[in-house]
C-alpha cells in the first residue's frame, strides 16, 4: 500500500480518537477530572446501535439520534450518581478511582447483556469510496464521513465554546466555579451539559470507529478511550484544537508506525512520543501555562 | 424594614467557628462598612450572604425574603452583586465578555446594551480595553472589571469584598470614587475594607469585626474619631 492509503487511514482513525479526546478534554477543563469511563460510553454507543438495527430494523440515522440520546443520558447519570457526590471530597483520587470503577461497571454490564464474544458490527455509512490515481488511493464512504463528522464537530464546539453565552458560562466555570456562580452561572447545570456533550460525541465516535473496525465487545471503548486520553494529553488537556490534532497525530503515528515500523511496538511507539512532547511541553502542544492569580 | 437583615449567623469551616452569630441591617440606600483585622471573617461573612458558604445556624433576609438557603446562581437574580476578593475576574475571556457573564441572568437585549454603555462610562479603560483577555489587564483595571461586571447585572445591593487591596493610591482614588458614583445611582452597597480610613469616609454607618464577631457599630463618622476604632485600623 502506498504512503498516502496509510496516512489516509491514520487520519480516519485519528479522527476517531480526536472526537472522543474531545469529550474528555472538556470534561476535564470543566470538572476537572479524568472521566475513564469515557471510553465505555463509546462501547455502549455501539451496541445500542447495533441493536437497533439487527433487533428492532430501525434505519441507520435514526439509531445513531437514539444512540446519542441514550449515551447522552448515561453520560448525565454517571455524573449525578457517581461523581457528583464526590465533587468535593477532599483527595481528587476518590473521583479518579470511581471513575475507573464507572468504567468496569459498564463493561461488566455489556458482558452480562452481549456476551465476551465479539458480534459484528452493521453498515451504518452507505456511501460509496471515492477512487483516485486510477485506484491507486481509495477513500471509503466510512472514511469520508468519519473525517467531515471530525472537522464538524470541531467547528461547532469551537463556535459554541466561544460564541454562546452557554459557552461563556462553560469557560467560566473552567475557570473559577464560585466566581461564575456569582455571575448565576448554575454550575451542575453547567457540568451535566458538558457530559451530556461529551457523551453524545461518544456516541457518534463508536458508530464511526465500529464501521471501520466492524467488531464489537465489551472491552470495544477501553483502548481507543486510553489513547484519546493520551491524545487529549499530547494537544493540551482542556484545549478543544489541541485534542483534535492530538487526536489526529496519535492516528496518523500510530499507523504509520504499524505500516513501516512494527505492528507490535506501535502503541509503544505512541505512548513514547507522547512522553517525548511531555518532556519537552508539559502542558502539551496546545496547552495554556498555568497564569498565576494575582 | 432594612434591604438587608443579617441574624445571628454562625458559619464553621470544618471545625473552625468562623462567624460567631453576627447580626447586622443595610437599610435602602446606604454605604456601610464592614471593616476589621485579617482574619475577622469578613470575606466570610460577604460569601454567607451570596450563597457562596452554607450557615449553620442564623438567617439572612434580604427585602423580606428568607435567602439563607438559596444558592449562590439564584441569588444574582435577585438583586444581590458580589464583587469578591482579589477581583477573581475570567481571565481567559475578553473584557467585553466578561461583562457580557454579568448580565448572565438577565434577557432583556436592549437593556443589557444600555447597561454596558453605563459601564464604560463610567470605567473608559474597560471600553478601550474592551477586546483585551482580562489576564493581561492591570490589577487596578482588573478591579474595574470586576466593578463593571457585577454593575452589569443591574442590582440593587451591591458587595464589595476590600476593591482597594493592593491597588495605587492613584487608582484607589478612583475606586472609592466610583464608589460613590455607583450609590449616587442609587445601588446600596456594603462594603468590606482594609483601607478603614476611606471606607468610613464614605460609609454612612460602619460595623467593626473582631475573630467572628461585631464589636462596634455606628455611624461612620463618629467611628472615624473613635480612639479605640483610630487605635486599631486607622493606624494613628
Ligand atoms: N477555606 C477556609 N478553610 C478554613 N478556614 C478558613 C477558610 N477561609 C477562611 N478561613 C478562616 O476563617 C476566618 C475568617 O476568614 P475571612 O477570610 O472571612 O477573613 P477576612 O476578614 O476576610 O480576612 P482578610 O482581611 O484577610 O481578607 C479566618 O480565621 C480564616 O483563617
Ligand atoms: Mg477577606
Amino acid at each position: 500500500m502506498s504512503f498516502l492509503t496509510y496516512l489516509k487511514d491514520g487520519i480516519s482513525l485519528g479522527s476517531v480518537y480526536a472526537i472522543i479526546a474531545l469529550g474528555y478534554t472538556m470534561v476535564y477543563g470543566i470538572a476537572k477530572m479524568l472521566n475513564f469511563a469515557h471510553g465505555d460510553v463509546i462501547m455502549v454507543g455501539a451496541y445500542v446501535v447495533l441493536m437497533l438495527l439487527t433487533k428492532a430494523g430501525v434505519p441507520g440515522i435514526l439509531a445513531v439520534l437514539i444512540a446519542m440520546a441514550v449515551c447522552t443520558v448515561l453520560g448525565i447519570t454517571i455524573e449525578k450518581v457517581a461523581y457528583r457526590p464526590l465533587r468535593k471530597a477532599s483527595s481528587p483520587l476518590a473521583v479518579l478511582i470511581t471513575a475507573i470503577g464507572v468504567s468496569y461497571l459498564l463493561q461488566n454490564i455489556a458482558l452480562l447483556l452481549f456476551g465476551a464474544d465479539g458480534k459484528t458490527f452493521v453498515d451504518v455509512i452507505k456511501l460509496p469510496s471515492l477512487s483516485f490515481g486510477d485506484g491507486a488511493l481509495i477513500i471509503s464512504g466510512t472514511t469520508i464521513v468519519t473525517i467531515l463528522a471530525c472537522i464538524i464537530i470541531m467547528v461547532c464546539l469551537t463556535l459554541f465554546v466561544n460564541k454562546t453565552r452557554q459557552g461563556h458560562a462553560m469557560q467560566a466555570v473552567s475557570e473559577d466555579k464560585d466566581a461564575a456562580q456569582l455571575m448565576g452561572v448554575n454550575v451542575n447545570g453547567t457540568i451535566s451539559l458538558t457530559f451530556a456533550i461529551g457523551s453524545a460525541l461518544a456516541a457518534i465516535a463508536g458508530v464511526l470507529l465500529c464501521s471501520a473496525y466492524p467488531i464489537v465487545t465489551p472491552y470495544t471503548g477501553a483502548m481507543p478511550g486510553i489513547k484519546a486520553f493520551v491524545a487529549a494529553v499530547f494537544g493540551g488537556i482542556g484545549s478543544i484544537p489541541g485534542a483534535m490534532i492530538g487526536g489526529i497525530l496519535l492516528g496518523v503515528i500510530e499507523i504509520l508506525s504499524k505500516a513501516y515500523i512494527s505492528s507490535q511496538v506501535a502503541d509503544a511507539i505512541v505512548f513514547g512520543v507522547l512522553i517525548v512532547v511531555l518532556l519537552v511541553k508539559p502542558t502539551g502542544l496546545f496547552g495554556r501555562n498555568i497564569q498565576e492569580k494575582v | 424594614m432594612a434591604m438587608l437583615e443579617v441574624n445571628d449567623l454562625h458559619v464553621y469551616y470544618g471545625v473552625i467557628h468562623a462567624l460567631r452569630g453576627i447580626s447586622f441591617k443595610v437599610d435602602r440606600g446606604e454605604v456601610i462598612a464592614l471593616i476589621g483585622a485579617n482574619g475577622a471573617g469578613k470575606t466570610t461573612t460577604l460569601q454567607t450572604i451570596t450563597g457562596l458558604l452554607p450557615a449553620k445556624q442564623g438567617s439572612v433576609i434580604f427585602e423580606g425574603k428568607d435567602i439563607t438557603k438559596i444558592p449562590a446562581h439564584k441569588i444574582v437574580k435577585m438583586g444581590i452583586a458580589h464583587v469578591p476578593e482579589g477581583r477573581r475576574v475570567f481571565s481567559q475571556l475578553s473584557v467585553y465578555d466578561n461583562l457580557k457573564l454579568g448580565a448572565f441572568t438577565r434577557n432583556d437585549k436592549t437593556e443589557i446594551e444600555e447597561s454596558l454603555n453605563m459601564v464604560y462610562q463610567r470605567f473608559p479603560r474597560l471600553m478601550e480595553r474592551k477586546d483585551q483577555r482580562a489576564g493581561t489587564l492591570s490589577g487596578g483595571e482588573q478591579q474595574m472589571l470586576a466593578m463593571g461586571r457585577a454593575l452589569m447585572s443591574k442590582p440593587r445591593l451591591i458587595v464589595m469584598d476590600e476593591p482597594s487591596m493592593g491597588l495605587s493610591p492613584i487608582f484607589v482614588n478612583e475606586i472609592f470614587d466610583i464608589i460613590k458614583v455607583v450609590s449616587e445611582s442609587g445601588t446600596t452597597v456594603l462594603l468590606v475594607e482594609q483601607n478603614a480610613n476611606k471606607a468610613l469616609s464614605i460609609a454612612d454607618r460602619a460595623y467593626v469585626m473582631e475573630t467572628g464577631e461585631i464589636t462596634m457599630e455606628g455611624a461612620a463618622e463618629d467611628l472615624l474619631h473613635d480612639e479605640a476604632v483610630q487605635k486599631a485600623y486607622l493606624g494613628e
